[in-house]
């Protein structure tokens, strides 16, 4: 039986903390009596028959008919997949996509369908390479698909690939990927790895333009977002709830394949990165001790290699299958049963390590818009009920945040950074001023069509993303960062976690309550 | 009279050259440039004048020279030993407060009739700034028969003098002469997307110069600035964006809506300036300037080397753009006083401390500094 998630109360014999600082990691000493740990659940069971419960799944759908009662001869089926921000890190081969995937395929042969199409739903992400679309999908498939140019990526500066379906009541336009708006079925296959993802966001959001995606991604509506992992007090999922609307008003039949992973994140010689401190063996310490040294002397790029490389041994916990919202109510549930940790009241000062990965540098750079958004964006929001941190109190991070981006994935956060936040951090003058220019932007949507760019608007959504922490906290230190990368972020550097302590007592006094939120593995918590 | 004096000695040249490399300026203490005791300069002609020196700035070109960096097609346009300094605000004897204008062309040379380019009024142009009664000299400053603003102590034609406005100061007078150089950059300025490539004192002056045009329409200009008192000023004078120069192709890229290829831009702006003069800046100027468009040369050029690929595949113009008319004057007057152009003036130095002037001046943007000048008004005369 795995454990919850729990809540450590820091005293004096507890061991220093592991805290993630990119490609590296440090032990800090919180101080005993005002702090407390919050760890995440053990990994759940996965299923014992996954090929099984797919089986199972596709054929026993929720509040829709079967699977292979929709697909008849000589329909045109879609079928759209989560891109490769999704999980993290990559997973182990088989892919949970490629499994899923195989199965509907499998039925679709059956029913004697040949008019077939995959989609990355990459929504204004960048580009799969094939080594990517491999991983997640398997060899047989991309080998059947690909040379046939029946692997396609959703390209949404694409008009031929674009129809436009509407409005929503609050007049919300609705602009979606012809070919799955136009098939007879969209089998949408999705990994929900946080409460944020799957739901009618997979659709509306992964295959839609920029033209429906400024609906939501802007900082209003992620400023109404408390937050935007509980759906039901999110506006960002509101709003693609609305285009869901739109899509099954405008006949759009979607067939939607969740499934939710356990947090089974790191293979075995980094088993100490999922354990807690006083449980860690003599095995775990000399790991730590090793790799930690070790990173010392690695250059960056080969520590970004090694790291990259790791494939995380998550199985699958759950798949569930039929109408979207229906589908999506049990999904969050299960991802509720792995990842929630009940917590007793916020902290003046949150402390998160920000490790090398996040949704949007697969294979890339964390570059110094993304330690934001891995922090105000993604740690900050993995709550119910209220922010972990009190309102006006201070988040502390730990990373080097180099001034360093990959120009290929990342062109237009380049000059996001040097040319917009060196005007202003504020998230509305920035979406004021500035987005529609990069948004519009005929190279980066050159780059982003034909090479492996992020869409040009893509930093914004990152910046907004953090937008309701930004104006939450009344202070952001980045403990170990480069001073201009932070200087430029708008928040305040340190070299020590004493030192950002120290900072941090300027706002919320000397004996402000401190909440290390202890992850990767990642856990969302339940603050009462 | 004291006078800072530069004369032509190879070894001290050498020497200049050498400690000019390691630290910028330096050449003021191992090179010909001495603080002499000497007689005044006599006067070429009796119609020439007598000035005592109030301010005089210290100029990239005078740098240049003290660091033995200027480029050795001045030499038989200088005449030596020469006293430097052409930006000057000095007093006549007749109780006047004048800016010199340092061109020495056939008017002050008593040639007549006057060469092709004067009678046009193209004075900067002139061409026989070695000929006539002076010797040769393209400016007041570089020529032994004149003396120069670093001094007590200088001569000057007439037609060189303009009378300060009462309302300006010193700080502001000893402005004018480098403002109408900017001025006269900012005549090329169309009010097309512009790049000022150097926010030093050529820079910043001609940014206030094209912000004055009335040509201005909206159309963005760009700046690039290392340090951060330059940004301060540079926006303060009218740049719609201040970047470090290695922002500056992003920028670009990204304001003139270009594609690239690998670093070369395709589209770009249609006027850059470049205010630096060295290998480097240039060289940034051609890949962003547009295609048909045109890099003037504010900042002095010495040897530099270029790639010039790009600028034939793409028609770009390469114009030099040197001094000044002097109807240049005039207006430089009216922005000096529109901008409040004095206050660049961040630090003055009497003649006896040249060393840490010139060093301060070599140090300029990094030191937070603009404008460095002699303070000769408590000098003994």
């Amino acid at each position: 039986m795995p454990r919850p998630g729990y809540v450590l109360e820091v005293d004096r014999s507890t061991p220093p903390t592991l805290f993630w600082r990119g490609e590296g990691f440090s032990l800090e000493k919180l101080p005993a009596g005002r702090s407390r740990i919050i760890y995440p659940g053990e990994p759940v069971a996965p299923l014992d028959d996954i090929d099984g419960a797919i089986a199972h799944a596709l054929e026993h759908p929720i509040d829709a008919d079967p699977l292979s009662a929709l697909l008849f001869a000589g329909m045109k089926l879609t079928i759209a997949f989560d891109d490769i921000s999704l999980p993290l890190p990559k997973m182990r081969r088989p892919d949970v996509r490629q499994r899923v995937i195989e199965a509907v395929l499998d039925a679709a042969a059956t029913a004697g369908v040949d008019d077939v199409v995959l989609i990355a739903a990459l929504a204004l992400h960048r580009r799969m390479t094939e080594d990517e679309l491999r991983h997640a999908l398997g060899d047989r498939i991309y080998d059947a698909f690909a040379p046939r140019g029946l692997l396609t990526q959703h390209d949404a500066e694409d008009p031929k690939q674009l129809t436009y379906l509407g409005t929503t009541p609050n007049g919300e336009e609705v602009e979606i990927n012809k070919r799955a708006a136009e098939s007879d079925l969209l089998v949408y296959v999705n990994i929900n790895l946080v409460a944020m993802d799957g739901g009618w966001k997979s659709t509306a959001t992964g295959l839609s333009s920029y033209r429906s995606l400024r609906h939501h991604h802007n900082p209003d509506t992620m400023q109404r977002s408390h937050s935007f992992m509980d759906q039901h007090r999110s506006e960002l999922h509101k709003s693609n709830w609305r285009m869901g609307k739109v899509l099954v008003d405008s006949g759009v039949k979607v067939f939607q394949i969740e499934t939710t992973l356990n947090t089974d994140t790191f293979p075995s010689q980094f088993d100490f990165l999922s354990k807690r401190e006083w449980e860690w063996t003599g095995r775990d310490r000399a790991a730590f001790l090793g790799l930690s040294k070790s990173l010392k002397f690695t250059p960056n790029r080969m520590a970004r290699g090694i790291f990259h490389s790791i494939e995380a041994p998550h199985q699958m916990t759950s798949i569930q299958c039929g109408e979207v919202e229906a589908v999506h109510k049990i999904t969050t549930e299960n991802v509720y049963k792995q990842q929630l940790v009940q917590v007793e009241g916020q902290t003046d000062i949150l402390t998160m390590g920000i490790p090398y990965i996040c949704p949007y540098n697969v294979n890339s750079i964390m570059n110094p818009i993304l330690v934001m958004c891995m922090g105000l964006g993604f740690y900050f929001n993995l709550y119910r009920g209220k922010p972990l941190v009190r309102e006006g109190g201070v988040v502390i991070m730990t990373h080097p945040t180099p001034w360093e981006f990959n120009p290929v994935h990342h062109p237009s956060y380049i000059d996001f950074f040097e040319q917009c936040l060196a005007d202003t951090t504020d998230p509305a003058e920035l979406a004021r001023k500035y987005e529609t220019s990069f948004a519009e932007d005929e190279w980066y949507r050159h780059l982003y069509r034909t090479s492996y760019a992020y869409h040009g608007v893509h930093p914004f959504y990152m910046w907004y993303w953090g937008s309701h922490g930004l104006k939450h906290c009344g202070r952001v230190i980045i403990v170990g960062g480069e001073p201009r990368s932070v200087r430029r972020l708008g928040f305040t550097p340190a070299s020590t976690m004493d030192d950002a302590l120290e900072l941090a007592s300027d706002v919320v006094g000397r004996d402000a309550t401190i909440t290390h939120f202890h992850a990767p593995p990642l856990m969302m918590c339940d603050v009462s | 009279m004291k006078a800072l004096q530069y004369d032509r000695k190879p070894l001290r040249f050498a020497a200049a050259f050498l400690a000019g490399s390691m630290t910028p300026g330096r050449g003021g203490a191992w090179g010909p440039l001495e603080l002499v005791d000497d007689d005044e300069p006599a006067l070429p002609t009796p119609e020439w004048v007598r000035l005592r020196p109030r301010l005089s700035g210290i100029c990239g070109s005078d740098l240049a020279t003290i660091d033995a960096r200027s480029s050795r097609y001045f030499e038989p346009i200088v005449s030596f030993p020469f006293t430097l300094g052409h930006e000057v605000v000095a007093d006549t004897a007749d109780g006047r407060r004048v800016v010199v204008v340092p061109v020495l062309s056939c008017v002050t040379r008593g040639i007549d009739p006057v060469c092709e380019m004067c009678a046009a009024g193209h004075i900067n142009l002139c061409e026989r700034v070695a000929f006539g009664h002076l010797s040769p000299g393209l400016q007041t400053g570089f020529c032994a028969d004149t003396g120069g603003g670093w001094s007590t102590a200088m001569v000057a034609h007439p037609s060189q003098l303009v009378d300060v406005p009462a309302d300006l100061s010193d700080e502001g007078a000893v402005m004018i002469e480098p403002t109408a150089c900017a001025v006269h950059a900012a005549d090329r300025y169309t009010g097309a997307e512009t790049v000022i490539i150097g926010a030093g004192t050529l820079g910043l002056l001609t940014l206030a110069g094209i912000s004055a045009s009335p040509r201005r329409a909206g159309k963005p200009i760009v700046v690039t600035a290392k340090y951060p008192e330059q940004r301060r000023l540079a926006k303060e004078l009218g740049a719609d964006v201040v970047c470090g120069p290695d922002e500056l192709p992003r920028w670009v890229r990204r304001l003139s809506g270009s594609l690239a290829v690998e670093n070369q831009l395709t589209h770009g702006f249609g006027h850059v300036v470049d205010c630096v003069g060295s290998s480097d800046s240039i060289d940034q100027a051609l890949k962003v300037a547009a295609p048909g468009g045109e890099v003037l040369l504010v900042g002095m050029p010495a040897k530099v080397t270029l790639e010039l690929t790009g600028l034939w595949h793409r028609e770009t113009a390469i114009r030099g753009c040197y001094a000044y008319h002097r109807a240049d004057f005039d207006r430089a007057v009216e922005l000096v006083r529109r901008f409040d152009l004095g206050r660049l003036v961040s630090a003055t130095y009497p003649l006896r401390q040249y060393r840490d002037a010139l060093e301060h001046a070599a140090a300029a943007g990094r030191r937070g500094a603009v404008k460095v000048a002699f303070d000769m008004r408590a000098e003994k005369r």
